[in-house]
């Protein structure tokens, strides 16, 4: 006799449970929560909780000067400190149309590659980590701490810089600086072989990454995605080509743009953006300019009343910087438009339906920064 | 020359001249378990260092390096303080199965030592099954993960060990149809018939392609039997945390992470013993006048005419052959763990299930056409 009581297997239930991941885990790299709702090893649904970083960076501003305020912003993404001063230093000078000296101009870009390079770098070290390479990360730091070494000698600082200041920059560079420039560029020529060898060229490494988390162009477009996220889905998203600032309309560099919408594309994209930031940094340092470094500015800064929005590129996508003044000393308003925060809402699309190791590598090569998105 | 055979049997004699014959057998049982226990503590001692030496170079740092001369008591000064923390139990876990899951993996893995040859007669259980037993034995090991998994009431652990059980089963299968190959050539399942075919040459140069193929199946198997990157999924650090061992601390963890050299070393010491001659030293399976010196210069002949003191030195060349292969492959596990990223679940099982199994099976008789055949040496 047949056992009547035996479920079919269309009966047989499977149960979906909740995973926390986050706000400690090793791969959100930082105070994310994630409510992952799994099916197994399928992710169902994505829930992210932001919160755990928030400082009430765009209160505080209200309550400091416009110069001050610049070193809130180095707290903001703390991989892209020089682009966030640059972008707040642009919103003021714009506001009260300040002239900023050409050597000022040449070393802002100079940094803000520099700074991207190290973002890109750091980014490629804990994307291999969260794909299970362990080896490549100390590769990446070993770049880095060239760059960071520059920062130091130049800036005083490591991570938050406050260097790019309204009017130009703190303080002029060293009298080496353009020759040790020239040197850490060809030695970081050298390592990319390096990158290529252990990461780009390895077999697991993309089958992990190809075909997964694929993100449409329509899909990029609708989340507000920026940056080299969106650029690999085949949207033209780069501040520096379409909104350019400080002089970046006069160098030749290229648009890197991937139309794989994979994770594959965005690390491919990201690869390439630093063969372009060091083509920037070769051109400008060809024309090095002399001359003032910074615009005497008045001790204390007042902007006419008025809106003003100024956006910059930073090494993960549209920085925007909106300034509302009321003609007093300290701003009525200033918000930002972080990159992080949009390209955030990129990873539940992607990832749905996929496997728990993918949501990671998505995470990765979406390369979120936490106090970028809370502020 | 002086043998193993020769002390073992003098300890034999001694214990028989002042006990009973059943006391000396138990007495001979545990002093064997505990020299075994002893030699593979320092074997895993060396394996820890080693491991986190060549990671040091390989990520461009030096490694441990400041308790001792370059760091070589790093081992016990870990060891000391993963004894004194406390070793905790979660509030809603099952402390049974929690507490008994690290005592069953490691004593699955130190019962598959019983069979292994360390030199020629050095041996614990020199049986007729004892490959056999070895993969018998070794399929036993994932209970300890499920357990831990299980017991613990987390989620990454429960997920972790779940990996590991699907993955373990599936790679079993081609380690076994490896060693299967190996027994095949050497046609016979117990541990010192097949290093003894292999006098004349070990299996990986005389047994042509099948046994290579063999031999490299059975490493990435192994690998992933061990659960070492980049097969680590079951305590996958980026996605799981730690995986299955996410609650243990203290000793309890340390068992597991001894727990996980030790499978190396056994996973090791049995592709040492089926395709690298065991303890057998490096001999070339021709037939010519120059081949056979060197054969007989490897075999230490020229030590027969010394006098036995002297020859006590002959006792560690055999033992060193063996622990050189098994370190040699020990390194090559550690290479891939520290170059290779991990590969996804999907991906872990369709490399088992469509590319290794249909690989070995094919090797399999691959080997038996040419034993049939009569091709090899």
């Amino acid at each position: 006799m047949e056992n009547q009581n035996t479920p079919t297997p269309s009966e047989l239930k499977t149960e979906e449970f909740v995973v926390n991941i986050g706000p400690q885990h090793p791969a959100t790299h930082g105070v994310l929560r994630i409510e992952a709702t799994l099916d197994g090893e399928i992710v169902k649904d994505i829930l992210p909780h932001l919160g755990y970083i928030h400082r009430g960076i765009e209160k505080m501003t209200e309550s400091l000067g416009y110069k001050q305020s610049i070193f809130l912003t180095s707290r903001m993404d703390y991989l892209s400190a020089h682009i966030n001063n640059h972008a707040c230093s642009l919103a003021i000078e714009k506001a009260a149309q300040i002239e900023v000296p050409a050597r000022a101009k040449a070393i802002r870009i100079i940094m803000d590659e520099l700074q991207r390079l190290t973002s890109h770098e750091l980014w490629w070290g804990s994307c291999a980590m969260d794909i299970g390479a362990v080896t490549p990360f100390f590769l990446a730091f070993r770049d880095r701490e060239r760059i960071l070494e520059i920062f130091e000698a130049n800036t005083g600082n490591r991570l938050t810089m406050n260097y790019i200041v309204p009017g130009g920059v703190m303080n002029d560079v060293l009298p080496d600086f353009v020759p040790n420039l020239r040197a850490l560029i060809k030695s970081i020529k050298d390592y990319r072989k390096e990158y290529d060898q252990l990461v780009t060229g390895n077999f697991i490494f993309q089958h992990r990454t190809q075909g997964i988390g694929i993100l449409t162009k329509e899909q990029a477009i609708s989340l507000g995605c920026t940056g080299p996220t969106a650029r690999a889905s085949g949207l033209s998203c780069d501040i520096r080509k379409l909104y350019p600032y400080d002089g970046y309309e006069k160098l030749d560099f290229e648009e890197v743009i991937d139309y794989g919408c994979d994770n594959w594309a965005r690390y491919v994209v990201r690869m390439e953006e630093m063969k372009q930031s060091i083509h920037i940094i070769e051109q400008v340092l060809d024309n090095f300019p002399t001359g003032e470094y910074r615009t005497k500015l008045k001790g204390v800064l007042k902007l006419p009343a008025g809106e003003y929005y100024q956006r910059v590129e930073t090494a993960r996508g549209e920085l925007g910087v909106y300034v509302i003044s009321d003609g007093g000393a300290k701003p009525y308003r200033m918000k930002f438009r972080t990159p992080c925060y949009s390209n955030l809402g990129a990873v539940k699309p992607i990832s749905v339906g996929l496997k728990i190791a993918d949501l990671m590598a998505n995470m990765a090569t979406i390369d979120l920064v936490i106090p970028d998105m809370d502020r | 020359m002086i043998q193993f055979s020769d002390i073992t049997a003098w300890i034999h004699q001694l214990l028989l001249s002042f006990m009973a014959p059943w006391l000396a057998f138990g007495t001979e049982l545990v002093l064997a378990g505990v020299a075994v226990l002893v030699v593979l503590l320092i074997c895993v001692i060396i394996m820890v260092y080693m491991e986190r030496k060549v990671a040091g170079h390989m990520q461009l740092r030096n490694g441990p390096n400041r308790v001792g001369w370059h760091g070589i008591f790093q081992v016990i000064a870990d060891v000391i303080k993963l004894l004194l923390k406390e070793s905790f139990v979660p509030n809603r876990a099952d402390k049974l199965l929690f507490n008994l899951a690290p005592c069953l993996a490691l004593c699955v893995s130190l019962i598959a030592l019983a069979p292994i040859f360390w030199g020629p007669g050095l041996v614990m259980w020199d049986t007729n099954i004892g490959i056999l037993f070895i993969t018998a034995i070794s399929s036993m090991g994932v209970i300890g993960i499920l357990m831990a998994g299980w017991s613990s009431n987390n989620k990454y652990s429960l997920m972790g060990a779940m990996r590991s059980g699907a993955q373990i089963v599936s790679y079993e299968l081609s380690a076994g149809l490896s060693i299967v190959t190996a027994v095949a050539l050497a046609g016979t399942l117990s541990t010192s018939g097949i290093i003894d075919s292999q006098a004349n040459g070990w299996w990986i140069l005389k047994g042509h392609i099948p046994a290579f193929f063999a031999f490299i199946i059975y490493v990435i198997a192994s690998t992933a039997e061990c659960n070492r990157a980049p097969f680590d999924l079951a305590e996958a650090e980026s996605e799981l945390t730690a995986g299955y061992h996410t609650e243990y601390s203290g000793m309890q963890f340390g068992i597991f992470y001894l727990n996980e050299y030790i499978n190396m070393g056994v996973v090791s010491m049995i592709a040492a013993t089926l395709f690298l001659g065991g303890w057998h030293p490096f001999v070339l399976p021709f037939d010519f006048p120059i081949v056979h010196a060197f054969n007989d210069f490897m075999n230490l002949k020229f030590m027969e005419t010394w006098p036995v003191w002297i020859s006590w030195i002959s006792l560690a060349w055999p033992l060193m052959w063996f622990l050189g292969k098994m370190f040699l492959i020990i390194f090559f596990m550690m290479w891939f763990r520290w170059t290779f990223p991990r590969l996804r679940i999907d991906q872990l099982l369709k490399l088992e299930w469509k590319y290794l199994l249909p690989l070995s099976i094919v090797n399999l008789v691959f080997a038996a056409l040419l034993i049939v055949l009569g091709l090899i040496f």
